[in-house]
């Protein structure tokens, strides 16, 4: 069996912020109707989590509940458990109209820290990003420049950001980029 | 800068959203025969200047397809609905 590598293999970058593509993330789709109960506990007994609010994002040490879209969750958990999660989730789905698929290497992940993370961020989406209005436990889907983004964050310098794995690399420069040496603003 | 006010996600920026055409227009009835209908359905499109009904869909957030309606003098953008329903 051939071994999985991520998009950028843990590439990491020091500037205004740190930015480090975190490798290997287990990630599967489901989509349905949010408010049917066997989808709810497909989602939830499979990550020992509750049901996110709209626009929010549940997580613990192993798994993560990203709240996607009306009718689309994101569910994380440790790649190589990706298998046995999705297992549990369509038991518990049974005949309901659901979809659940493993995603996993359709994806890059990144995550952006230390005091000017939120400055990194705020160059390459338009999203306020002041501490009053994004905080951690909010899960966002938004554009970085030209590509697709969903992000939210871990504490409050840590970002964690998903992406195309397509476009790892791109969104990696561009962060890059965003986080060079002397180049803050002092905005927030 | 329009900023477009999602009824999911509340107000986002328009770069966020893709423009998908004039919610006006109604596609005639499947059985007609005549070229007519289908014409202006296709291709006729009125230019108002002021207030357009028209389709957004919010593809870099929710994903939704949403109905507003644009001022295209001043590009205020009035009532913002989901258009699942309306079309």
């Amino acid at each position: 069996m051939s071994e999985a590598v991520s998009a950028l293999n843990h590439a990491e970058f020091d500037g205004l912020a740190h930015v480090r593509e975190i490798g290997l993330q287990g990630m599967i789709t489901l989509r349905g109707d949010l408010k049917t109960k066997a989808i709810k506990n497909a989602a939830t007994k499979a990550t020992g989590l509750s049901m996110p609010a709209m626009n929010c994002v549940e997580t613990n040490e192993a798994n993560g509940l990203c709240w996607m879209s009306p009718d689309e969750l994101l569910v994380m958990c440790a790649y190589d458990e990706v298998g046995s999660t999705l297992a549990k989730m369509q038991k518990t789905l049974g005949k309901t109209h659901a979809l659940a698929v493993n995603v996993s290497d359709a994806r890059a992940v990144f995550q952006v820290s230390g005091p000017f993370a939120r400055e990194v961020m705020a160059k390459l989406c338009p999203v306020d990003f002041s501490p009053e209005a994004f905080q951690p436990g909010l899960f966002r889907r938004s554009r970085m420049a030209q590509v697709p983004a969903a992000f939210w964050m871990c504490d409050e310098q840590t970002f964690q950001i998903i992406c195309f794995r397509s476009v790892a690399d791109y969104v990696f420069e561009l962060l890059k980029a965003a986080a060079q040496h002397h180049s803050e603003v002092d905005y927030y | 800068m329009i900023r477009i006010n999602c009824p999911v996600c509340g107000s986002r920026d328009e770069n966020e959203f893709t423009y998908g055409g004039d919610a006006n227009v109604v596609r005639p009835a499947m059985d007609e025969a005549e070229t007519g209908p289908w014409l202006d359905y296709v291709f006729m499109r009125d230019n108002p200047r002021g207030p357009h009904r028209e389709y957004w869909h919010h593809v870099m957030g929710c994903r939704q397809w949403l109905m507003l309606e644009r001022d295209t003098l001043t590009h205020e953008i009035g009532d913002c609905i989901l258009a699942r329903g309306v079309a």
